[in-house]
Formats: structure tokens, C-alpha cells, sequence
């Protein structure tokens, strides 16, 4: 199934909050996390990602950190801050009130509760 | 493995002449790739093989440094007269139309002074119609240039026509103040008139405001660069004339020069456009000199007064003299906001910003304090209305922006607030001037 480019879009910005959500990340982490989640549906192109986290730097969701870990290679890592938290929270909002909607609208079929689960 | 490190060495190399690109993001990127080619070659897959996956997911380059440029459009700011065609080419098809603008408004500043007579008569009018007669020609250049629809470019010349209405048919009285006033704001309203033409009409942008502000700051630079040549070209022209008969030189002057200043703005404003990459270098210098010159002469003058008290003798001129620092020092911060990369972290030309900011502010409120005791038994006049409104302009930007630099500095908030609060404020400045030149004639019977 090829999910089209703008929900593919619109979906990101919450996507990489949420994942950094779990903790502090960096971005292939990210991506790969992203194919996990999705079992490979979300095409993203990888470079993209990195004007995406700089947007949320920029916008004061996520702090950023250069660091070199013990066994590994020198990386960007970038932590999710209040102010991302509470942004994550209205992404969440927005897309159950759209979820519920769609839900509401296919009679019954609520198939947006079974990606979001209960949350 | 050597192979491997020299086409990523060539693909770094391809990925960092992209301007909207920077060094830092370029080795972030690196670092990716070199992880997706590690998994990949954990795979199974060659090292040739796994790099071209790696290049491959990475995306396309135009549309990867379009992206980049999307969120850093201060880096963009550079590319967008660049971006198609070569600087040559562009050059090439634009001169006559900056060269018509320019002529249009030399030849306009000419004819008004010889209507008014001037220099030989005192001439007002033509102060209080000077910027009348030369910024249309700009907004108009814009229109042209960013290709505006009918409307919009009505839109632009609306105020212009009210501002000429109402400069023109206000009854002044001789010698009064309130022309002087109308003088000084009106080209201030008016710039920012441009702005709406040269954001290509879309105000509410905050980019694109930032992007005004860019051009104001690096407009006024080249202008000043230009006045000086000039100023050399005038004084060597009236030497060399001189022996030819008294009063020769002064007389080409007297000709040149108004044409000369006016045709100077378009062309600086076209040279901002076309050679951003030259001053682009020159916005970060020039306010590294001056932000710490200033944050020292502001501190100390802050100091003095603290110690010293305002003494006996109240200047009446202090409040314009006031206002002057103020603006210069709101001038720096804006200048050197739109210089800034909006993503660094807090550094020590942030911190000397904010002693600059906040001994402007201390200094203002000492002033303040003395003459607001003092406006009953001065009361108002033109000059002291107008000179505390602008006070009180610049005082509630300065307190912004010094709390929104703390909160900054102390890693409460981002950078990014601070900018939206300069460029939220912005419009602030043309309604305060356009206030001065269309209410304050009335309100003070024209004195």
C-alpha cells in the first residue's frame, strides 16, 4: 500500500515527537524507528527527516546534542523537551478528533483507533 | 574501503555546495549515510552496493537542499536572485528597468526643485515631499520586479496618494514645528510602504518580514556606501571646476546632487538584490564591531546618569537625543537577528546584546522618570508628543525583546520567539509614523 505524500507529510511531525518521546534519539535511530512502527508502509526520503528536526529545534520542541558513545560513531542525539511534550499532546488531540470523525463517518468502522490504539 | 571513503568524500562534496546547506548539516548527514551503509553492508551487501542504497534513500539533492532551505531561509535569502540562470545573465536583463526607476526619480527630485525654487528659496515643501517624490519609484520597481497583479499594485499605490493628499493640502503654519515632524516620519511610513511590494504582498509572513529587514539594514548600508563615492566625486568635480569661474562648481552641485541622492536609493535597493553574497558577509561583522561599541558607551552613559542624577539643567533635546540611541540600538538587534542563525545555541555576542538592550532601557527609564514629572509644567508641544510616542514605541519593543533575550539566554525559550516578537512588532513603527504625519498636524492647529 503506497500512503499518499500529504498524510505522509502531515503525519511526520507527530510521528518524530512521539518516537523521541521514548527517549532521546538520533536521526537514523528515528528512521528506523519509523519503518518498524510502520513494517516499512511510511516511505520516507532519509534526508528529509533532518529539516523536519531542525523545524522542531528551531521551534524549541527538542534539544540537540553532538556526542560521541563509547562504541559508536559521532552523532547528533536530540531530546524531547517540555514544550515538545506538551505540542505532542495537541498533535494527539487533532488526530483522534480526526480519527473519531472519519470513524464517525464510515459508519461504525473506527479503523484510525486501531493504528492510534487506545491512547 | 578506500573506494568507499572517496565517494563519500565526492558526495559530501556535492551535498556542501549547496548553500541552503551548511557544514553541520552536511557531516549530520554524513553520519547518517555512514550508518545506513554500515547495516547495509551488515546485510550482506558490497560497499559500492550499499553506498548507492545509502545515496539513493537519502533522497534527491535539489529537493533535499529545497527542504533545507524551507526551514532556513536566512540561507535561502542568498540564493534567491541567484537560483536560475547565471548573476551575468540576470544583470543583463534588469539594468533598464532599475536604470528607468532610477532616471524617473532623479528627473522627478529635479523638477520639484526647480518648481520650488530651492536651494534659493527656503523650501519646506519640498523637505516635507522629498521622500514623496522618490519612494513610489521603488515600490514601483517591486511591483514590477515581483510581478504584482493589478490589485495589488493599486494596493500599493493607495498610500502614496493619501500620504501626497494629505501632506500637500494640510494648512501648515509658517515656521511651525509639525511640518518638520511631517518631514521626518513620512519616509519612514512610506519604506515600509515598499515592504508590501517587496514581499511580493504577502505581509503576514514572518519570513518574509525578516527578510524586509534584511534588505532595509543592507539597503542602508550600500546607500551609505554610495553617498560617500559620491561625496567624493561631488568635491573633486567642484575643485576642478572652480577655476573656470566662481560659483561653477557649487552650481553642478546644486544639480547633482538631489538627483543624484535620489536615484542613489534605487540603485542601492537593486545592488542589495543582486549582490546579496558581497554585504551578506559584511551584516555579521559590521554588528559584531558595533553591538559591543555601543553595549560599552550604553553602559557607561547608564552609569553616569545613575551616579550623577540628570542634574539642574534639562536639556530639552535629551528625549531626541533618547530616541536616537534607541534606535540605533533596536537597529543592531534587528540587524544582527537577521544576520543570526535562528538554531545556535545562546552565545556571548547574545549576551552583549542584551547589556546593550537593557542599559537602553535603564537609561530611557532615568530620562523618562525626569521628564514625564517635569510635562505638566512643560507641557505639550509637536516635538515632545511626537519624541515621547516614539519613546514609548521603542521603550515597549527594548522591554520585549531584553525579557524575551533573558528567557533566551537562560534557556527558558528559543531564539525563534524572540525574532516572531520583533517581526510581530513591526508594523508598529509605519502605523506610529503614519499617526505623527496624518493626526498630529490637526491636533496642534497646524503649528
Amino acid at each position: 500500500m503506497q500512503i499518499e505524500k500529504d498524510l505522509v507529510a502531515a503525519s511526520a511531525t507527530p510521528l518524530v515527537l512521539a518516537i523521541l518521546a521514548d527517549g532521546e534519539s538520533y536521526g537514523y535511530a528515528v528512521l528506523r524507528r519509523v519503518r518498524e512502527l510502520s513494517d516499512g508502509e511510511l516511505e520516507w526520503t532519509d534526508g528529509m527527516l533532518y529539516p523536519l528536526l531542525h523545524r522542531l529545534h528551531r521551534l524549541g520542541y527538542v534539544n540537540t546534542e553532538w556526542r560521541t558513545p563509547p562504541e559508536g560513531r559521532r552523532r547528533k542525539y536530540y531530546a524531547l523537551t517540555d514544550e515538545g511534550r506538551a505540542a505532542l499532546a495537541e498533535h494527539k488531540r487533532q488526530w483522534l478528533t480526526v480519527a473519531r470523525t472519519l470513524g464517525g463517518a464510515w459508519e461504525g468502522v473506527d479503523p484510525l483507533r486501531l493504528v492510534l490504539g487506545s491512547a | 574501503m578506500e573506494a568507499l571513503e572517496s565517494q563519500i568524500a565526492e558526495w559530501r562534496g556535492f551535498v556542501a555546495q549547496r548553500p541552503a546547506v551548511d557544514d553541520r548539516d552536511v557531516e549530520e548527514l554524513e553520519a547518517h549515510l555512514r550508518e545506513q551503509i554500515a547495516d547495509l553492508d551488515a546485510a550482506g551487501l558490497a560497499a559500492d552496493e550499499a553506498f548507492l542504497v545509502a545515496v539513493k534513500r537519502m533522497g534527491g539533492l535539489d529537493s533535499l537542499s529545497r527542504e533545507f532551505a524551507r526551514e532556513h531561509s536566512g540561507r535561502l535569502w542568498k540564493q534567491i536572485v541567484l537560483s536560475g540562470g547565471g548573476e551575468q545573465e540576470q544583470l543583463d536583463s534588469r539594468w533598464p528597468e532599475v536604470l528607468a526607476c532610477a532616471l524617473a526619480a532623479a528627473l522627478t527630485v529635479q523638477v520639484a526643485r526647480l518648481a520650488s525654487g530651492f536651494p534659493g528659496d527656503e523650501s519646506l515643501w519640498l523637505l516635507r515631499n522629498a521622500s514623496l517624490l522618490v519612494v513610489p519609484f521603488l515600490a514601483g520597481y517591486f511591483a514590477r520586479r515581483r510581478r504584482l497583479p493589478l490589485r495589488q499594485c493599486l494596493l500599493t499605490a493607495a498610500p502614496f496618494v493619501v500620504a501626497a493628499v494629505v501632506v500637500n493640502l494640510y494648512p501648515y503654519r509658517e515656521g511651525g514645528s509639525t511640518e518638520l515632524l511631517v518631514a521626518a516620519h513620512l519616509p519612514v511610513a512610506l519604506w515600509f510602504v515598499v515592504a508590501y511590494p517587496y514581499m511580493g504582498g504577502v505581509v503576514r509572513s514572518h519570513e518574509r518580514r525578516m527578510d524586509f529587514v534584511r534588505f532595509t539594514g543592507e539597503c542602508f548600508i550600500y546607500y551609505v556606501l554610495i553617498a560617500l563615492g559620491g561625496g567624493v566625486l561631488m568635491g573633486l568635480t567642484a575643485l576642478i571646476l572652480e577655476p573656470t569661474g566662481a560659483g561653477n562648481g557649487e552650481r553642478v552641485i546644486e544639480w547633482v546632487l538631489p538627483s543624484g541622492a535620489a536615484g542613489a536609493v534605487i540603485v542601492a535597493a537593486w545592488l542589495v538584490e543582486w549582490k546579496q553574497r558581497i554585504v551578506e558577509n559584511m551584516a555579521p561583522v559590521l554588528t559584531m564591531v558595533f553591538t559591543p561599541l555601543f553595549a560599552v558607551m550604553l553602559v557607561s552613559a547608564a552609569t553616569v546618569y545613575a551616579v550623577s542624577g540628570l542634574g539642574g539643567a534639562f536639556d530639552r533635546e535629551l528625549l531626541g537625543v533618547l530616541d536616537a540611541l534607541m534606535v540605533v540600538v533596536l537597529a543592531l538587534v534587528l540587524y544582527g537577528m537577521s544576520a543570526r542563525d535562528a538554531s545556535q545555541p545562546p552565545g556571548w555576542m547574545d549576551r552583549i546584546q542584551l547589556v546593550a538592550v537593557a542599559s537602553a532601557l535603564l537609561l530611557d527609564f532615568m530620562v523618562l522618570g525626569s521628564m514625564v514629572a517635569r510635562v505638566g509644567e512643560l507641557g505639550f508641544t509637536p516635538n515632545r508628543t511626537a519624541a515621547l510616542g516614539l519613546n514609548l514605541v521603542l521603550l515597549v519593543n527594548l522591554a520585549g525583546t531584553a525579557w524575551l533575550s533573558t528567557r533566551f539566554l537562560t534557556g527558558h525559550s528559543t531564539y525563534h520567539r524572540l525574532e516572531r516578537w520583533q517581526t510581530t512588532y513591526l508594523p508598529v513603527f509605519p502605523l506610529w509614523a503614519a499617526t505623527v504625519v496624518v493626526t498630529l498636524p490637526p491636533l496642534f492647529a497646524f503649528t
